[in-house]
């Protein structure tokens, strides 16, 4: 995952995807919060997991 | 009438026996609640008929000869359960708005049908994401302990009203620690079952991978008689495997022989206070168990807990969080709005590990049949606390609360948390009992165990003489 991360820009960029109402002092913490989402989310993806490893969904067909 | 016991077994016992009539049992419960809920802000809703109704019936089912291991037990739920004509909160402003629940959910029925009586629902942190008991909504639910400290949250009311004896057991909820966090904090036994032991059915969701129902109460063994009663089959939570019933009741007084036991390192002996450690090694001290067993890889399965929670949370939620913001409680807003916008990708890489750590904890698993850790990285915070300092590192506390608890519900384990006293201290803290899956005998065993030795207990916080004089 790139290093640089920038949580304003994906902040200002998925609001508009989404339809979201992010007023101007929500901002910040927003972008607080992704940021340490993106942090937690580089030390999952750093970890070398095998193919084989699958996710267990919980589905009963 | 008999004075009322404190303890859920020592009520079933009395009530069942013709000692005692349950309406007497809930006209003091109820009393309790009116003089200490506004102190401690612990229930949103008391349903003082219904819980006599039950009351008259349980006394008039046990006059014939019924045989209900709960007769006469007040308990109260956490606010997202369901409750029979009352609205679900979940913390919510938003949710006020929906009708009225038209039945119980399951294992509050179950409960009842043990002869249990419900109280009322109780306060927790908005959508359950939360570990400190503030609500923006309903106010703060506050440590009967130290009313100027958190509860811990999100069952903030099912510890508080536990801890300060507006009933002897409560039900909560458990996403990442929202049942050993309160449990910790006001100093209680608190079981978290394995993931799928339980059923969710009629309960408001946070996120479905990881959400579980258990327990808070003032013993083990209060513990073991409502988990053996909550359990059992439910086909409408499409998360609980078919798994024979684990009856644990009759499995404490096989004490701790023959268990091994080990303290979790690594990961769990950092970024702790001096307190939560101690609370560790006075448990090992007591269980005479000197074997540490690194965890790898614990920082990771946190974090994937954290990017599993925000993205499947803000996804359930997405509807409200996008046409309604401002109706949310600030402090859950601003994380559901982050998790709208989380990658694909990273999810399922963090339910890919989930596989793996499982894996991986299934062999430590074949060597230990029980570790320890802290439950909370401290005691209770002041209330309003925004930060908080561990090995150097300032943190935002209300996500980091969970330190030591989100690994472990990250992957389904069943742990009790068992509420230490240390020398001196005056406030208590939790230490997890973590067990394999499926052997919450094991947990509940040990926790018996500390119990019975002294190592861990959990009185009643309100006997302080200003709430002594108006709450008895």
């Amino acid at each position: 995952m790139s290093a640089e991360f920038d949580a304003n820009s994906h902040v200002a960029h998925m609001e508009k995807i989404m339809g979201l109402a992010i007023e101007d002092d929500w901002r910040p913490v927003v972008e607080a919060h992704i940021a340490a989402t993106q942090k937690a989310a580089e030390l999952v993806l750093s970890f070398p997991l095998g193919e084989d490893i699958e996710a267990a969904p919980v589905f009963e067909a | 009438m008999s004075a009322v016991p404190e303890s859920a077994a020592a009520i079933a016992s009395a009530v069942g026996s013709g000692e005692l009539r349950a309406v007497d049992v809930v006209r003091s419960s109820l009393s309790r609640i009116e003089t200490l809920n506004p102190v401690f802000n612990a229930f949103t809703d008391v349903t003082a008929d219904r819980a006599m109704a039950e009351a008259e019936s349980v006394d008039a089912a046990i006059a014939v000869g019924a045989d209900l291991p709960l007769a006469g037990v007040p308990f109260a739920v956490k606010n997202l359960f369901d409750i029979k004509g009352l609205v679900t909160r979940a913390g919510s402003k938003i949710n006020l708005e929906n009708l009225p629940a038209t039945t119980d959910a399951t294992l509050t029925t179950k409960l009842c049908r043990a002869g249990g009586i419900l109280m009322g629902g109780l306060h927790m942190g908005e959508y359950a994401y939360d570990f400190t008991g503030e609500n923006a909504h309903d106010g703060n639910c506050l440590n009967p302990h130290d009313p100027g400290r958190m509860s811990g949250g999100s069952s903030s009311g099912a510890g508080s009203a536990v801890a300060s004896g507006m009933v002897p057991v409560t039900l909560g909820s458990d996403t990442n620690g929202s049942i050993r966090v309160p449990s910790s904090f006001c100093g209680l036994f608190g079981l978290k079952p394995t993931y799928g032991r339980l059923s969710r059915h009629g309960t408001f969701p946070f996120v479905g991978s990881l959400d579980h129902l258990g327990p808070l109460a003032r013993s083990a063994q209060d513990l073991a008689l409502v988990f053996d009663a909550l359990q059992g089959r439910d086909i409408s939570d499409p998360a609980q495997p078919d798994r024979p019933v684990l009856s644990t009741g009759g499995e404490l007084v096989k004490g701790t022989d023959g268990l091994r036991i080990a303290v979790a390192g690594g990961y769990f002996r950092q970024k702790a206070e001096p307190e939560a450690l101690a609370a560790v090694d006075a448990v090992a001290n007591a269980l005479g168990v000197s074997a540490e067993i690194d965890i790898p890889e614990a920082a990771r399965a946190r974090a994937s807990a954290y990017v599993i929670t925000v993205a499947e949370g803000a996804a359930l939620h997405l509807e409200r969080i996008t046409n309604r913001p401002q109706d949310f409680d600030p402090d859950t807003r601003d994380r559901f709005l982050s998790g709208t916008m989380v990658p694909a990708l990273w999810v399922q890489q963090a339910q890919r590990f989930r596989s793996w750590f499982r894996a991986m904890m299934r062999g430590i698993f074949e060597h230990v049949d029980a570790l320890l850790a802290p439950a909370t990285p401290f005691s209770a915070l002041p209330s309003g606390t925004k930060t908080i300092t561990l090995d150097g590192e300032t943190m935002p506390a209300r996500p980091n609360i969970g330190l030591f608890t989100q690994p472990i519900s990250f992957i389904g384990l069943p742990v009790v948390a068992v509420p230490v006293w240390l020398e001196e201290a005056s406030l208590p803290i939790g230490v997890q009992v973590i067990a394999p899956a499926w052997r919450e005998d094991i947990a509940l065993r040990i926790a018996s165990r500390l119990e019975q030795d002294g190592t861990c207990k959990a009185p009643v916080a309100a006997r302080r003489a200003e709430l002594v004089s108006q709450g008895t």
